[in-house]
Formats: structure tokens, C-alpha cells, sequence
């Protein structure tokens, strides 16, 4: 399964997880929100193509309020790249693949 | 090799394409149904759906997307998940290209590209989308609890998604450029009983200002006086645009607004090529017409392929 690349972080282990060597991609998304539910199959494939490369991971911003409200998130789905654990750039809303292999490539 | 011609091409997968989904896969005909995303379209930007026949209590626009797509799923649904960026309709067999790179084919092809929430094209807008603008209600009110927030639109997405915001925003302010809404009376109602609502008439927002998020909503009204609000979000909710991209506007003669014009079997002005839901040009735009045009068009697109044989 695909979806298996793409693992839940939490406020907890989220400054870790961003911190390491390789860039990391986190969605921002939550239970009740369509176009989270939208882009989910999007993040899964690239999930799969940058295995290795590029950490793709998400964020439930119900479960976990501090990392959201951290990186001002007032909207989702939101996507932050970070490299070296600083923010690298972001997307906001259902967007096509391609716009996201762009910001992903901002990282490589 | 994969198979990459069929009979029929289901595009989109809104209420309307996932309708024609159903009929098709039913009726067992030849078919593949593409969606780019997830099944369900603007329905899943809904909060709640109070008019959809079958559903006496009401269903959330989620709830509802889930029980559509399972509902075409059950008759064998052929789906894919892919992005088409253009087509070929010149010729009796129509070719799609795809964002991979690969191409399909087929005999009839019903479009049920949708629409997308328009947006106001006014300073800031873009730069503070995601940072206090948004177009839906549903995915994001929850970041405004005891905030303030502006609705810009005076259509039914704009006064049904008001009255949700109210229950995480301390007010909301619907800024609407007539002195009347358009949405159905019963939305209206609902509106104007909620202490937790008010309006700005007969006033257009000109800037949206803020430095990491929204800080202000400047607006003019039809006198020319301007005035600004000082508001944590603004959402726009002023009607839609037509997911027009991959399509050949010309052959198919696209109306001015760029959405599909066909006749009452849902046929376009190219043989073989249907248009069901929101990418339709009409006047109303609701779940149940896009439904029942997804299934007028599986119908119209078996009669074509009979004649065909």
C-alpha cells in the first residue's frame, strides 16, 4: 500500500522528523476536510516516486494544535517543504500534482 | 499492454460523473471513469446537503461523495485515478492525453469536469490565500474560533456557508454587492435570524491587506465611499469557474463564461461528446440536475454507439 509512505507525525516527534538530513513534506489535513480527502490520492503517488529522497509525511492539525498554529495555518490542505529543518516554501488547497512536484523540486 | 481504448470515457468524478459512472458500469458497457483526485467534486467542499431527495434528515457534502462513489463501485466501476491535460475531438475516435504522458481513447466521452470556486481578483487575494482567504467554508472555519470573519457573496454557497461559520467565528460579516441576496428563501432566513451574522449591502471588496495573515477587508460601495473592515479571514464564495483547461473550447463551442453548451440529451456540438454537471452551460447548478444529466448522457452515449454498429 502506498498510503504506508505516508506516516502521521504529531506535535511531538514533529521537530525531529523535519530536522533530519533529508527534505520533508508535511500535509497538513484533517478527518473533515474534503479536499485533504482530494489531494490524498496526489501525496500518496508522490509519496512513492520521491521514496527515498524526500520524507512525505502528514499531520492531522486536529489531533496536533501546536504545529499548525506555529506556521500560521488557516487553511487546508496546506503542504510546507522543509530542508534542514527550515520551511522551504508552501502550497495551500486541493492542488494537481505537477504544482506540487514543483514545490517538492524546490528541495532537491 | 494496458488497454487504452474504450467505448466510453467517463471524465471527472463530481456528482455528476460519478452518476454516468453508475449507469455505465450498470449497464455493463466498456467503460473507464477518470478522476483526478478523490470521487465526490465541490460536493466535498459542502457542509451539508438539505436537498438532496433520499435524504430526509440532510447528509454532509462528505458523507454524501463516500455513498456515491460506493454506490458506482458496487456495479464494477472502471476507475483510474489521472489527470487529463488535452484532448483530440476531430475525429470519430477521440484521443486523450494525460499528465504522465500516456494517451487514451474512445468512441464517446461524457465531460463532467465541474467547477471551481471563483475568485474575487482584487490586491492580496493570492498572496493571503491559505493565510485568512479562503473558498471554503467547510475545510477551514475551524481556525477562526472566536474570530471575526467577512463572506463575500450573496448566493446560496454564500449564506449556508455563513450560518457554518457561526459555529466556530464569534461574527461574520457577509459583504454582498446588491442590496438583496440571491440565495433561497429558507438560507435567508436562517441568515437573518443569526445574531451572529451582519451585512454590509450594495458594497463590492476592493483589497484584502495583511502581513502573515488577513488583517483588513477594504471595500466601496455603490455610492463610491470605501470603508475598511478589520476581519481575521475573508471567504469568497462569489460562484464558480468551469474546469476548462484540457478541453477544446472551439470545436465544442464553449459559451463566453467557458462552459459546455449541449442540447437536452446532453449532446455538444461535437457527435459522440456529452457535457453532465457544473462544466454544462445553465443556469442551475445543484447536485441533483448534475446527477441526472450524468445518467442522461450514459443514455444518450448508448443510443450513439447502437447507431455506430
Amino acid at each position: 500500500m502506498a498510503s504506508d509512505k505516508v506516516k502521521d507525525v504529531s506535535d511531538a516527534d514533529f521537530e525531529s522528523v523535519i530536522g533530519s538530513d533529508t527534505p520533508c513534506l508535511v500535509d497538513f489535513w484533517a478527518p473533515w476536510c474534503g479536499p485533504c480527502k482530494a489531494i490524498g490520492p496526489v501525496v500518496e503517488a508522490l509519496a512513492d516516486e520521491y521514496d527515498g529522497k524526500v520524507n512525505i509525511v502528514k499531520m492531522n492539525v486536529d489531533d496536533n494544535p501546536a504545529t499548525p498554529g506555529k506556521f500560521g495555518i488557516r487553511a487546508i490542505p496546506t503542504l510546507i517543504l522543509f530542508k534542514s529543518g527550515e520551511k522551504v516554501d508552501q502550497v495551500t488547497g486541493a492542488v494537481g500534482k505537477a504544482q506540487l512536484v514543483d514545490l517538492i523540486e524546490k528541495a532537491l | 499492454m494496458a488497454k487504452t481504448h474504450y467505448k466510453l470515457i467517463i471524465l471527472g468524478g463530481g456528482p455528476a460523473g460519478l452518476t454516468a459512472g453508475l449507469y455505465a458500469a450498470r449497464a455493463r458497457m466498456d467503460h473507464l471513469f477518470i478522476e483526478k483526485g478523490a470521487e465526490g467534486g465541490q460536493i466535498l467542499l459542502t457542509d451539508w446537503v438539505d436537498n438532496y431527495p433520499g435524504f430526509p434528515e440532510g447528509i454532509s457534502g462528505f458523507d454524501l461523495a463516500e455513498k456515491m462513489t460506493a454506490h458506482a463501485k458496487r456495479f464494477d466501476l472502471n476507475s483510474m485515478f489521472g489527470n487529463v491535460v488535452s484532448m483530440d475531438l476531430s475525429e470519430p475516435i477521440k484521443r486523450l492525453e494525460l499528465e504522465d504522458g500516456s494517451s487514451l481513447s474512445c468512441n464517446t466521452l461524457i465531460i463532467c469536469t465541474g467547477a471551481r470556486p471563483r475568485p474575487l481578483g482584487i490586491p492580496g487575494e493570492k498572496e493571503l490565500t491559505g493565510k485568512g482567504v479562503s473558498y471554503c467554508a467547510t475545510c477551514d472555519a475551524p481556525f477562526y474560533r472566536n474570530m471575526h470573519v467577512a463572506v463575500v457573496g450573496g448566493g446560496n454557497t454564500a449564506v449556508q456557508e455563513a450560518a457554518h461559520l457561526t459555529k466556530f467565528a464569534d461574527k461574520v460579516t457577509l459583504i454582498h454587492r446588491r442590496d438583496e441576496l440571491r440565495a433561497t428563501k429558507i438560507l435567508q432566513e436562517n441568515a437573518f435570524d443569526n445574531p451572529k451574522i451582519d451585512f454590509i449591502w450594495n458594497s463590492n471588496a476592493t483589497k484584502i491587506q495583511g502581513t502573515e495573515g488577513v488583517e483588513e477587508l477594504h471595500l466601496r460601495n455603490n455610492d463610491g465611499e470605501e470603508s475598511i473592515l478589520k476581519v481575521d479571514g475573508v471567504f469568497v464564495l462569489i460562484g464558480v469557474l468551469p474546469n476548462n483547461d484540457m478541453l477544446p473550447l472551439d470545436i465544442l463551442k464553449a459559451d463566453d463564461g467557458g462552459f459546455i453548451p449541449t442540447d437536452l440529451e446532453t449532446r455538444t456540438a461535437v457527435a459522440g461528446v456529452y457535457a453532465a454537471g457544473d462544466i454544462r452551460s445553465k443556469e442551475v447548478r445543484q447536485i441533483i440536475n448534475a446527477a441526472g444529466e450524468g445518467a442522461t448522457a450514459v443514455l444518450a452515449a448508448e443510443n450513439y454507439l447502437i447507431n455506430l454498429s
